[in-house]
């Protein structure tokens, strides 16, 4: 039998970016500030997580500015939500074969 | 503690931050109360106005006078001005209660989506009746607002589709029956948002 735990994403394996992929899941963009508060979360560690989930090109950041102050917005890339659902599943399976 | 309990978890701060991102969760249900109480007694005020001596049941042959125009414009914008100041007033308070903050990104999103259809309707509303429609105040209202409801409903509890529904239907009634127009604007904007409201109150706000 298969190891469930090797379609596991490492790249996801944080709740910071499982929730981060989740919003943008849930919405067509988010900015950076409407994030930290939703999370919860410090701006150091808000960044690390965006910027490994970039480099991965998992999101999309737009930079811009609103009324002259910078606004930095995420979207999720196709690929993104591929790995997403991917790894939803591969926790689910988990899941399972630990209750049997 | 087990992987598998891990990723319980894990699933559940997905599912949480996914409904908090998209949802607008502190409407107040004690606001629908009140916004349905102010359309009563806008309705009943609108009565004396144009229909009594005639039962409130009974169907209206006669259209609006102009002269009732003015009159009957001031108590619909007394009812909305009321209805938002309290809505905003109490989901504001609802907010701070649970820690949340009331204008986010989720809020903006919400208006927007609410007011592009209500916007429309109440200019083509306003526009109709300057031409002296009469007649289709209240089913274009209802429609609109029915339509506005529909479309925000993502970003609201999921109960206020079926409300939007209602309002629809309500509206399309209104339009075959034009003499019943008050009886049905009393429906849908008073009955109708008494009842979702209780029923909204009941099963978040408290």
């Amino acid at each position: 039998m298969k190891n469930p735990f090797d379609h596991l994403d490492r790249i996801l394996e944080h709740r910071v970016r499982l929730q981060i992929m989740g919003v943008l899941t849930a919405n067509d963009s988010f900015d950076f500030v409407s994030l930290k508060e939703l999370l919860q979360t410090s701006d150091g560690n808000l960044a690390t997580h965006l910027k490994a989930l970039e480099r991965e090109k998992y999101i999309l950041v737009q930079k811009s500015f609103v009324d002259r102050k910078p606004n930095t917005r995420y979207k999720i890339t196709e690929r993104g939500k591929q790995a997403f659902r991917k790894h939803l599943d591969a926790m689910e399976e988990v899941i399972r074969a630990q209750r049997k | 503690m087990k992987p598998a309990d891990h990723y319980q978890e894990d699933l559940a701060s997905i599912r949480k931050m996914m409904e908090q991102s998209s949802k607008f969760l502190s409407l107040s249900g004690l606001s629908g109360i009140l916004a349905g109480t102010y359309a009563l007694l806008g309705a009943s005020a609108a009565y004396y106005l144009i229909q009594f001596p005639l039962a409130p049941i009974d169907y209206r042959q006669e259209s609006v006078r102009g002269a009732n125009l003015v009159p009957l414009l001031a108590i619909a914008a007394a009812v909305l001005v009321a209805s938002l100041a309290s809505g905003y007033w109490l989901s504001r308070r609802k907010a701070e209660k649970a820690g949340q903050p009331f204008w986010n990104e989720t809020s903006r999103r919400l208006v927007i989506n609410l007011l592009i259809p209500l916007a429309t309707g109440g200019l083509f509303t306003l526009l109709l009746l300057l031409n002296g429609h009469f007649g289709v105040v209240a089913p274009s209202l209802l429609i609109f607002y029915g339509l506005a409801l529909t479309n925000a409903s993502p970003n609201l509890y999921g109960e206020i589709r079926y409300l939007g529904y209602s309002e629809i239907l309500i509206g399309l009634a209104a339009a075959l029956w034009p003499g019943y127009g008050l009886l049905f604007w009393a429906l849908g904007f008073g009955v109708l948002h008494i009842l979702y409201g209780a029923v909204m109150y009941r099963k978040y706000d408290r």
